[in-house]
């Protein structure tokens, strides 16, 4: 178990490092137009990536995941808020579940 | 210098900011520490673990090496370069921060910029203070290290409709994210487009199948902002 705990350690720290590297050594406001435009896209870039196309496989269903992921879209689109727009996904894979 | 009550304000803000994203973390690291714990690892080794690292998918990846019996140089990389991303939060936030942030708030809020934090910060219409990030933090961590110790002590089985369901919240809330300020801007609805594309060839053309997850998203977030900030640059009297 020294092994694991270690390595709980090693993992701790590397996750740490990109965290706190950007967040303390740039204390100062970038004046580049590009950069501050860059990072303000940035959010939108991550998230995107990070949900697609990675959603359709979060339910171990590609059926279910897509109503999922339709569900979430049209809530989303309607504005409504995050505990809405994630519950209705999982709602609605929870139900197609039975279907396919 | 501001007051200890407008302080305790921006906490209590934070910490409602928070709670939508502690409740989502609980079933992912519900099954998170069913799955270590039922794989062999002690309770309280993976509970410790996600307290200290509170990341998905650096953990995940980390914990099945581990289970693997994975060199700890394997570990060390594997688990760094999935969370290479965190640079780039971590860049664009340490630029909407207040100036009354000092250098050890910026070391400790550092330690809590996981995907959903950034998001909700990044949205923040005004500059981030040190007990906004604080109350912000807080419930999501703790959300994130309940649900894993739950997912623990319970480590039996879970009707499997309900496990499946689960796996989809946190997508659904990166989709309640970024889909109304998509509705307002064409400059946003190209730069989810191209991200989303770069993603999606990243993870399906056969000549990028060595690329990690961790490094589709870096590179699709390169390209995708990349482009948008040429296209679209900002106007200067939007910046505050």
């Amino acid at each position: 178990m020294e092994r694991a705990f270690i390595a709980v350690l090693i993992m701790a720290l590397v996750t740490y490092i990109p965290r706190a590297l950007p967040f303390v050594a740039f204390r100062k406001k970038i004046k580049s137009r590009f950069i501050k435009s860059f990072l303000q896209y940035v959010p939108y870039a991550v998230l995107g990536a990070l949900t697609f196309p990675d959603v359709f496989y979060s339910t171990g269903n590609l059926a279910t995941a897509v109503c999922g992921t339709v569900t979430a879209l049209i809530l989303a689109f309607l504005g409504k808020g995050l505990v809405v727009v994630a519950g209705g996904a999982i709602a609605v894979v929870f139900l197609t579940n039975f279907i396919f | 210098m501001y007051k200890k009550e407008e302080k305790k304000k921006e906490f209590v803000y934070g910490f409602k900011q928070g709670i939508p994203i502690a409740i989502g973390y609980i079933p992912v690291s519900f099954s998170f520490g069913l799955m270590a714990v039922s794989a062999g690892l002690p309770v309280w080794l993976v509970v410790f673990l996600s307290l200290s690292n509170v990341t998905s998918a650096g953990q995940f990846a980390g914990t099945n090496l581990i289970l693997a019996g994975g060199g700890y140089l394997e570990i060390a990389l594997t688990t760094f370069v999935i969370n290479i991303r965190y640079m780039l939060m971590s860049l664009s936030l340490s630029q909407k921060v207040s100036d009354s942030f000092t250098l050890p708030q910026r070391f400790l809020a550092a330690f809590g910029i996981t995907d959903e934090i950034f998001s909700v910060a990044s949205m923040e219409k005004k500059a981030l203070t040190f007990p906004f990030m604080a109350g912000l933090i807080i419930g999501p961590v703790a959300g994130w290290t309940l649900g894993t110790l739950l997912g623990g002590l319970i480590c039996a089985a879970r009707p499997e409709a309900v496990a499946s369901a689960m796996g989809i919240a946190l997508y659904g809330m990166f989709i309640a994210i970024i889909i109304p300020p998509a509705r307002k801007s064409r400059a946003v609805v190209m730069i989810i487009a191209i991200s989303v594309a770069i993603s999606c060839i990243l993870r399906y053309v056969p000549m990028f199948s060595a690329i990690s997850s961790g490094f589709r998203v870096i590179i699709a977030t390169l390209i995708g902002a990349g482009v948008g900030a040429f296209l679209f640059p900002i106007k200067e009297e939007e910046e505050t």
